[in-house]
């Protein structure tokens, strides 16, 4: 029988480094992944990560299971974003949106037109970073709430008790973050509302 | 029901996570409000392009560096003590402060700053202020001597005083 992860941060508490190592194996990913969507590149948030389970191991010994193990460590990492992002606010000032982030090309940024689609993955990749600098785009806590309903799929209860916010404090935060990214990717939702509202329609008979 | 009062559930609806009360009031109003609906179906859209961000994987090395940090970490003495390090520097602190404040509250009072002297404070107070006391009282001791070995004086016939009083300095007479 799998053990569950506050079985795994007790083993580890109990002096079972084999079990810090599974949890390494598995969270790996999901923390390097949303902290990449959290901040402006892959190198700071792989070091963020590192200090997250830095910090999980360090707090080994005064670990009690009071709540889910995956909010207990996301919330490490929600604060050392956040702290991380409020750090190098300064730094992105004068930066344009339209500038390229490290390690992209440096070709300019714009949506796709049909006639230029002479290569898809280039189209592509322009389209993912538009998304991507929108999601950048909105206010930190917002930014964490968008990243933690979307792609981490937690529950209202969760995400809340990460952002150590009421659930309808959240639910309002992720309306007014859907109303942002709905204005800033509006070329793109244009293009793509046609189908979707036809999918919807044949998802909900009315 | 107006689009501010549906508007907090409107994303859970969109995803298809509204509770039920919540999915029937936003319903009600989407049935009356095309914005709304419309803005619904955008959500939607905004969500699947969401999806299209790809997930990426750590670096190789990740966990190597990882491991690295912890084996990095000081080890902990028995029963964890290196855990209380700050909390040792916050006690002893504490102490001091408790241990200078003592130190204060037991310092003895300054005559000279308008403190009244009591005759417990002159039990404690130190030799230097006794033998200012001396010194100041000199003169009246000298004159004392003068008037007590003063020939004229022993033809005097002496006054009927009681046994035990002990004849008093003129200090009128030595302040002169």
């Amino acid at each position: 029988m799998a053990r569950t992860d506050v079985q795994l941060m007790l083993d580890v508490k109990a002096g079972d480094d084999s079990s810090f190592d599974f949890l390494l194996q598995k969270y790996r990913s999901p923390l390097v992944n949303f902290l990449n969507r959290m901040v402006r590149d892959q190198a700071t948030a792989e070091d963020l990560a590192q200090e997250v389970f830095l910090r999980v191991y360090r707090a080994r010994k005064q670990y009690t299971p009071s709540a889910k193990f995956t909010t207990w460590m996301f919330r490490i990492a929600t604060n050392l974003a956040l702290n991380s992002v409020r750090d190098n606010r300064h730094e992105r000032m004068g930066v344009s949106l339209d500038a390229p982030t490290d390690g992209e090309d440096s070709a300019p940024l714009e949506l796709p037109a049909r006639e230029k689609r002479v290569d898809e993955r280039m189209v592509e990749r322009h389209r993912v970073e538009v998304i991507r600098r929108a999601i950048l785009s909105l206010p930190e806590k917002q930014r964490a709430a968008v990243v933690l309903h979307k792609y981490e799929e937690m529950d209202y209860d969760e995400i809340a008790s990460i952002l150590e916010c009421s659930e309808g404090a959240l639910k309002s935060m992720l309306f007014r973050a859907y109303e942002t990214l709905r204005v800033e990717l509006a070329p793109l939702v244009s293009q793509s509302a046609g189908p979707v509202r036809q999918r919807a329609g044949e998802r909900r008979p009315s | 029901m107006k689009c501010e009062d549906v508007e907090k559930g409107l994303i859970a609806y969109a995803h298809g996570l509204a509770a039920v009360g919540e999915r029937r009031d936003v319903e009600a109003h989407l049935a009356t409000c095309a914005a709304c609906r419309a803005r619904v179906g955008e959500f939607r859209v905004v969500s699947t392009l969401l999806g299209e961000v790809p997930a990426i994987e750590p670096s190789f090395g990740f966990d190597a560096r990882v491991r690295q940090k912890i084996a990095a970490e000081p080890q902990r003495g028995w029963l964890g003590l290196a855990w209380f390090a700050p909390q040792a520097r916050l006690v002893l602190s504490a102490a001091m402060l408790v241990a200078l404040t003592v130190w204060l509250v037991k310092l003895p009072a300054n005559p000279s700053h308008g403190t009244v002297t009591t005759p417990t404070a002159m039990a404690v107070a130190s030799p230097s202020d006794q033998d200012f006391d001396a010194v100041k009282d000199l003169g009246v001791l000298e004159n004392y001597d003068v008037v007590t070995n003063m020939d004229a004086l022993s033809q005097l016939v002496p006054a009927k005083a009681p046994e035990n009083q002990k004849p008093e300095p003129n200090r009128t007479e030595s302040n002169d």
